[in-house]
């Protein structure tokens, strides 16, 4: 049954990939069609799986189904980066920006920003999560009131910048960093996957799962780190999606009607590509690249985000 | 054996468990009685590691509990804390499968799979075994746990106010089942158990705590006296004998 349905997202997720990948086909430039639709394709999957595997690990961890690990204050800092760089090299950035050093630096950052946290409060014997997130989501609120501060005072013309990185786009992704970006994503998953047993059982609860052998507390500040990984890599490739993970890791919950971490990663991370995709297509042949993307997924998520808080607040 | 040496705990800068040095036997049943906050789920949760001191060694078996893997011990001891709420859909099955992930690590055999469904049956719940969790009444609910706990195939049980929501058919049986359990597979069993008559009638030794100290420890007999439980609770008790049972008469 699981299986089935697993293998339904599949389907859909490679039928909407062949589309995307050959509507308006222009047999003249049929090469270069190709080649650049397959490397957003792949920037999508890539985006779309550790978005998704990282969301579904971060709600068992924290055992709450509306957070993300946006919380961490990550796409904050993203945001922040972006900024400084710009308020300080003034429109010479664009170079900048484009640079593979450039990616690495802001990947080195998010994850410095959650492994500062990480050392702050999880060293100090008592490991308590929600502080750490309540420190994160703190900071965040601080990095991008900073970040809104240099927004107003630069050129409007330099503003066109930051805006464009404000919102995640699959349409200028640099090849060179797509390799990269695949290697650490894949890697990481295979790790996360390893664990996915563990997870099954953390999900009925601390205390029991204590109580079964697993190393709760080891895992859970692991788990923070690879995720924090994960979401510093896709958001530096392609921008910031905050509801994106929400909204599939929900969906990925209610669809398969489990607790089994094995088939909720795996669907998760297919209904991801299958937003992405589908979302993809929405704007490239309706809206004609008008919209960005993560604007049409943060507004479905957001519409899904209520309708979630309205109903968990019902069941109580 | 489990022996626990000058155990302290803290909440902030209460001390809920003071100097707690205690000897719990192999093979027996023995309660932990006392009134409400007396420390008896702290120590018990402090014993099965799920929480740890500030003070005091536990040694299971001659080792610290605290420096042993966590999956070894979780195929030595367990325990069922008083409340269990899971959010997850999830049938009895499901749940008293995870009992054997310390063996099985989620990839059940068909040893694990006869070993939950004699944990489901010691229980009563064989025909309930497909229902999912909310569906259940209270005292299903925690008979599934418990069945879960037992499934664990450990030499050590430690269980929270199993009573808890059991009326008392379902009470008299799982106690019948733990003495057993006692009986044929040499389990040592430790309750946190608040009715004292269930403590008088089915325990080897009983344990009483008030604020944070052990105020009388020893053979059932011995503690289920008038004096003694009034030392502990407070209250004028009258211990009767019936049919060879001691019984407490409070109201």
């Amino acid at each position: 049954m699981l299986k089935r349905k697993i293998i339904l997202l599949l389907v859909v997720a490679l039928s909407l990939a062949s589309l995307y990948l050959f509507i308006h086909m222009n047999f003249q430039a049929m090469e270069y069609l190709l080649r650049t639709r397959l490397e957003k394709i792949l920037a999508m999957i890539l985006c779309a799986v550790s978005i998704g595997v990282s969301t579904v690990v971060f709600q068992t961890i924290t055992h709450n189904r509306i957070l993300t690990p946006s919380i961490m204050g990550l796409d904050s800092v993203y945001m922040f980066i972006q900024t400084i760089v710009v308020f300080l090299f003034g429109s010479g950035t664009f170079v900048i920006m484009q640079s593979d050093a450039y990616f690495f630096l802001t990947i080195l950052l998010m994850v410095g920003f959650a492994f500062g946290l990480y050392q702050l409060l999880f060293r100090r014997g008592q490991s308590n999560l929600f502080l750490l997130l309540l420190v994160g989501l703190v900071l965040g609120t601080f990095f991008s009131s900073l970040s809104s501060f240099m927004q107003m005072i630069i050129d409007p013309n330099e503003f066109l910048l930051i805006q464009d990185s404000m919102f995640a786009s699959f349409t200028d992704v640099n090849t060179d960093l797509l390799l990269i970006s695949a290697v650490i994503i894949i890697v990481l998953c295979i790790y996360i996957f390893r664990y996915r047993h563990y997870f099954d059982v953390m999900s009925i609860g601390r205390d029991h799962a204590v109580n079964l052998g697993v190393p709760y507390e080891k895992i859970v500040k692991r788990m923070f780190l690879v995720i924090a990984v994960l979401v510093a890599v896709s958001t530096a490739l392609v921008g910031p999606i905050t509801f994106l993970g929400l909204l599939t890791a929900n969906l990925a919950r209610e669809f398969l009607q489990t607790f089994r971490h094995t088939y909720l990663l795996i669907a998760a991370s297919l209904l991801s590509v299958i937003a992405l995709l589908g979302g993809q297509l929405v704007v490239e042949r309706i809206f004609s690249f008008s919209t960005p993307i993560s604007v049409i997924i943060n507004f479905v998520g957001g519409v899904y985000f209520i309708y979630l808080l309205v109903r968990e607040s019902k069941k109580i | 054996m489990i022996v626990a040496e000058k155990l302290s705990k803290y909440f902030g800068s209460k001390k809920v468990i003071q100097d707690v040095s205690i000897e719990v036997k192999r093979g027996a049943i023995t309660s932990f009685i006392g009134p409400n906050g007396a420390g008896k789920s702290t120590l018990l949760s402090m014993v099965s590691r799920l929480l740890k001191q500030d003070d005091g060694i536990v040694y299971l078996d001659g080792k610290d509990v605290h420096k042993q893997k966590s999956k070894d011990l979780a195929k030595t001891i367990a325990i069922l804390r008083q409340s269990n709420v899971v959010q997850m859909r999830l049938t009895v099955r499901e749940l008293v499968s995870f009992g054997r992930f310390p063996y099985s690590n989620g990839r059940l055999t068909a040893e694990d799979e006869q070993k939950v469904s004699e944990a489901i049956s010691y229980v009563n719940l064989v025909e309930m075994e497909d229902k999912y969790l909310n569906e259940l009444s209270g005292g299903q609910k925690q008979r599934a746990f418990i069945a879960m706990v037992l499934a664990q195939d450990t030499d050590y049980i430690l269980l929270d106010e199993p009573l808890n929501n059991l009326d008392m058919k379902h009470a008299v049986q799982m106690m019948k089942l733990l003495r057993k359990l006692v009986e044929d597979f040499g389990k040592t069993i430790l309750l946190v158990i608040h009715d004292i008559n269930f403590a008088s009638v089915y325990s080897d030794r009983i344990v009483a705590m008030k604020d944070g100290k052990i105020v009388a420890e020893g053979p059932t007999e011995d503690i289920i006296q008038s004096d003694v439980l009034k030392s502990i609770y407070d209250l004028d008790i009258d211990v009767h004998n019936i049919s060879c049972n001691r019984i407490c008469v409070y109201f």
